[in-house]
């Protein structure tokens, strides 16, 4: 029996600039069970940041329902929809968003701060796990300008981890970084889905989809396709098979 | 819970910019420090003035004549002959708790004489109560007696002028006679030397004899110039001031319609008006203090905004990981506090050395008042609510999507 984490009826979203009204999303439906990893594709103007917000609890649908792990979004106000974000959701920005000067532990140990039901000792534990989850165990104490930048990255998933959310929602994750750094990312979150995380994934790049088992297309506000991936590639093999002169 | 880790998010937050937290505290810790260093000078040197008065006997009350006839010559205090001894028996019928101490005042003014030297000055005639009021105290010898008050004693006790100028050759002047308007006083006693008063006064230039002796032997009057009385404690002043006067009142039998022919005049009222001068002092130095206080206020402020502008990132990712807008106005408004209290105590630190300094240096009378440490303290937080508000609530009131993406 699988659960829905996330179920999307109808969905519009419109913004009013001045005198005309901007249909960002023009009704979206759509679900996504537990344990699937999707990404959501589009080029630029197609409505996928909008969309990624409304995901994200950031913002609310103008129409149309959002179910998020049975939670209607539409009736929440900004401080639920903050509570929200920080017991359901974990988010993985591309430029990794980590405070300066803070040690990649307590960057971790962050969403914790704001979940009056964790002790001090348990948020510690708890961040040190997601950090030995994310391999980087000995990095502890490591300020963000002291990682490279799939280090951060990795730093930022294990920030995503660490409230133990029902599904990660990552935001061009792979952006600021190589195609080596790039696949290790994905392959990291292979890993986690394996482990039953949900993910979602929003990229424009296809290379990235082609990891994931299912793919978004998204067009003018509207999904040109939903197809699942009947060939999901491997990260780990992937990142075998790169040149060697990448690696110098 | 939620407060300490709001705490600890504020605190780590400051510490990625010690320096810059450190110089926004420099405003506060020299704001708070003046204060305290400017109430510490002014206060000491209104003590110092008081107890320079109170020297003087800080419980004072005089009475004196005063004319209550509107028309006609109006006479000067000293020749209007309205106080008696049965003006003195009235207070005493009192027994009042408020009075430990009465003496009637008759003064004249004349030549001493002793030997092949002489000297101007006056004596006093006083009942043996009279050290008390004036707080004098003996040198050497004693004073005399209530039988000596009885008998008209022809007895004197000396002050330290009147013994330089008629013992040049540095005799001992106990047992002595001297001659006082070529009535001859035998010497019993000497007053301590007191020094000028604070009007440039000298008061030792004193002769003090029994009020009776003065009146039979030497003025040939009954009426007494004024009457010297002694409140138990300063706060007891005003009472005793209120009953001196029901009492003279009576014995004068005045009708409610008539106005006082006499005075009262309490010391502490003279104390009050000088040292209202140096409590002027004291709030305008503390005012100038006070200002450079609001000018760290404003630093602080200043310094918030900055720091919202430049954390807008830090906001939207503390936002999109469920900080709610009140936590993220929290975790700047504790910021902000925590930068003026940590001000405020090296400023309190900062202001006490330095109060301890300009008493050791300049030899400053200082006073270091409880309250003006609480004050300044309560100033302080209050200025980091004040000038921590806005900038946080700015912070609080922003769009996480916009903030995530703030470049």
């Amino acid at each position: 029996m699988e659960q829905k984490i996330l179920d999307i009826r109808d969905l519009k979203r419109e913004f009013v600039m001045g005198d005309q009204t901007v249909r960002a999303l023009k009704g979206i439906t759509f679900d996504i069970k537990a344990g699937e990893f999707v990404t959501i594709m589009g080029s630029s103007g197609s409505g996928k940041t909008t969309l990624l917000n409304i995901l994200g609890c950031l913002d609310k649908p103008t129409e149309g329902s959002y179910l998020l792990d049975g939670v209607d979004v539409k009736s929440l106000n900004r401080d639920e929809l903050a509570g929200l974000r920080n017991t359901k959701i974990g988010f993985v920005f591309q430029a990794y968003n980590l405070l300066p000067r803070t040690s990649a532990l307590e960057n971790v140990e962050l969403p914790l701060f704001y979940n009056k039901t964790i002790s001090a000792d348990e948020r510690h534990k708890r961040a040190i796990k997601s950090l030995e989850s994310v391999k980087l165990a000995e990095r502890f104490d490591h300020t963000p300008s002291q990682l490279s930048g799939g280090q951060q990255q990795r730093v930022a998933i294990a920030r995503a981890l660490v409230n133990h959310p029902v599904m990660i929602l990552a935001d061009e994750a792979t952006g600021n970084l190589d195609t080596r750094t790039s696949y290790e990312i994905m392959a990291l979150m292979q890993e986690l889905n394996a482990e039953g995380k949900t993910i979602v994934f929003v990229t424009h790049e296809p290379d990235i989809a082609s990891f994931s088992t299912r793919t978004i297309m998204l067009r003018d506000g509207k999904i040109q396709k939903d197809s699942i991936n009947t060939n999901q590639r491997s990260a780990k093999e992937a990142l075998a098979n790169l040149p060697e002169s990448d690696d110098y | 819970m939620a407060i300490l880790n709001l705490l600890r998010i504020a605190f780590l937050a400051l510490q990625r910019n010690k320096l810059r937290a450190f110089l926004t505290m420099l405003g506060i810790i020299i704001g708070v420090a003046s204060v305290i260093a400017m109430m510490a000078i002014g206060e000491g040197s209104k003590q110092s003035i008081r107890s320079s008065l109170s020297g003087m006997g800080s419980n004072m009350i005089t009475i004196m004549p005063q004319s209550n006839e509107p028309g006609g010559v109006r006479l000067q205090g000293s020749s209007i002959q309205t106080l008696k001894m049965e003006d003195i028996t009235a207070i005493q019928k009192l027994q009042s708790e408020n009075i430990n101490g009465l003496s009637p005042v008759v003064s004249t003014s004349g030549q001493a004489i002793k030997g092949a030297y002489n000297w101007p000055t006056t004596i006093t005639g006083v009942s043996t109560d009279y050290l008390n009021i004036r707080q004098l105290k003996l040198k050497d010898g004693i004073l005399f007696s209530e039988r000596d008050v009885k008998s008209f004693a022809k007895v004197c006790v000396l002050g330290q002028t009147v013994i330089d100028n008629l013992f040049p050759d540095g005799s001992n002047p106990i047992g002595q006679i001297i001659r006082f308007k070529s009535i001859p006083f035998q010497v019993i006693g000497v007053l301590e030397a007191k020094g000028q008063s604070n009007f440039g006064q000298d008061q030792d230039d004193i002769v003090l004899a029994p009020y009776t002796t003065v009146q039979k032997r030497i003025t040939a009057t009954n009426y007494l110039q004024s009457i010297y009385a002694s409140a138990t404690t300063e706060a007891s002043s005003d009472a005793a001031t209120v009953e001196i006067t029901r009492a003279v009142r009576e014995s004068h039998r005045l009708t409610a319609a008539e106005s006082d022919d006499f005075q009262v005049r309490t010391q502490a009222e003279l104390i009050n008006t000088i040292s209202a001068t140096s409590s002027m002092l004291t709030v305008l130095l503390t005012v100038i203090a006070g200002i450079s206080l609001f000018i760290g206020g404003i630093g602080i402020m200043n310094i918030m905004y900055v720091s919202v502008t430049e954390r807008t990132r830090e906001i939207g990712l503390r936002m999109s990981i469920g900080a709610r807008g009140q936590d993220v106005l929290m975790q700047f408004l504790i910021e902000a506090i925590l930068i003026s209290i940590t001000g405020g105590v090296i400023g309190v630190v900062l202001g006490i050395t330095s109060a301890y300094l300009v008493s050791f240096l300049l030899n400053w009378p200082i006073m270091i008042s409880e309250s003006s440490i609480i004050i300044s303290f309560i100033v302080c937080a209050i200025t980091g609510i004040f000038f921590g508000y806005y900038p946080a609530k700015k912070a609080s009131n922003l769009d996480p999507i916009d903030a995530l993406r703030y470049e």
